[in-house]
């Protein structure tokens, strides 16, 4: 089992980083870019074969380490 | 007054804070190994700047949740007292001991360079040495300094007195021209509810002998040891 992990930062915070990517975009004259965000991707490989225990376990992960909270929404999907 | 210093594995102003301190306490503070889960009873502890764990993941995300800093938080919840400067200050976010959270520099560079910036509170162990609205001038060195906080956050620290201090301009005027990281309302420095953890992003250890520049940094150890002997 693996468990795919997007960490994104919530509405509203700012995300200078996004912004530079935008402009970056832009400057390659690629059309239609509107709005860039980044955030992070983080695969794990996981032991066992329960999928609702899975994404119990890692969402724990997330709200411990993976994501801060305070900025950061995340999302966890488990895929066999 | 006994004081430890925190080093993690990327800490690079240990020694800087361990200098700072022997000259205000007239003691050698115990450097803490940050495996170190248990250590002597201390009246202060410091996490020092620099980039604790490669700033993998996150700045301080990863020390946070070292042996050390479990005991850290411990004995912060029982009182004890902590100054987080630059790295310990995001450190100190990541552990949940202060509100809030640092962010990429809006401008996305590194800033290096003394900033100006106003005492917004005398009333705490930090800063008692200063006056209320004292100008002082130390420098930032860091990546990672923008200070986020939710509206409902940013005005219950108003309102209880939270804000240490704030970057100002040459003029020591509170704005957009003195805030050299894009921080919301111009934070450098935050306390806790109980203002017994104090988290900063310039580094006050810096700028603590005359020889090297200045000494408003100094002012701060002073009076922690003051206020802890």
């Amino acid at each position: 089992m693996k468990a795919l992990v997007h960490v994104t930062l919530k509405p509203g915070v700012l995300d200078p980083q996004g912004k530079a990517i935008e402009h970056a975009l832009s400057a390659l004259s690629v059309e239609g870019v509107e709005e860039v965000r980044q955030g992070k991707f983080i695969e794990i490989e996981l032991a066992g074969s329960d999928e609702a225990a899975a994404q119990r376990s890692v969402e724990e992960m997330c709200r411990k380490l993976l994501a801060n909270t305070v900025i950061e929404n995340y999302s966890v999907e488990i895929v066999s | 007054m006994k004081a430890a210093v925190i080093v993690f594995p990327g800490s690079n102003c240990d020694r800087d804070v361990q200098v700072a301190l022997r000259q205000s306490m007239g003691r050698e503070p115990l450097m803490v190994w940050h495996k170190q889960g248990e250590f002597e009873q201390v009246d202060l502890i410091v996490l020092p700047g620099g980039f604790s764990y490669g700033d993998y993941l996150r700045s301080g995300a990863m020390a946070a949740h070292s042996p050390a800093m479990k005991e850290v938080v411990k004995r912060a919840k029982a009182g004890t007292p902590v100054l987080g400067i630059c790295n310990g200050f995001q450190v100190l976010t990541e552990a949940g001991l202060l509100p809030g959270a640092l962010m990429r520099n809006a401008k996305l560079k590194f800033v290096c360079r003394d900033v100006d910036l106003r005492v917004e509170s005398s009333q705490s162990l930090f800063t008692a040495r200063y006056e209320q609205g004292q100008r002082i001038r130390i420098p930032v060195a860091h990546h990672d300094g923008c200070y986020y906080a939710d509206a409902q956050t940013l005005e219950t620290l108003e309102e209880r007195g939270q804000i240490a201090f704030r970057y100002t301009d040459e003029a020591g005027e509170v704005n957009a021209d003195g805030n050299p990281n894009g921080s919301l309302a111009n934070i450098a420095g935050v306390f806790n509810e109980t203002k017994t953890v104090l988290g900063m992003m310039p580094h006050p250890e810096r700028l603590a002998d005359p020889r090297l520049g200045g000494s408003d940094g100094r002012t701060l150890f002073d009076g922690l040891v003051e206020a802890l002997t």
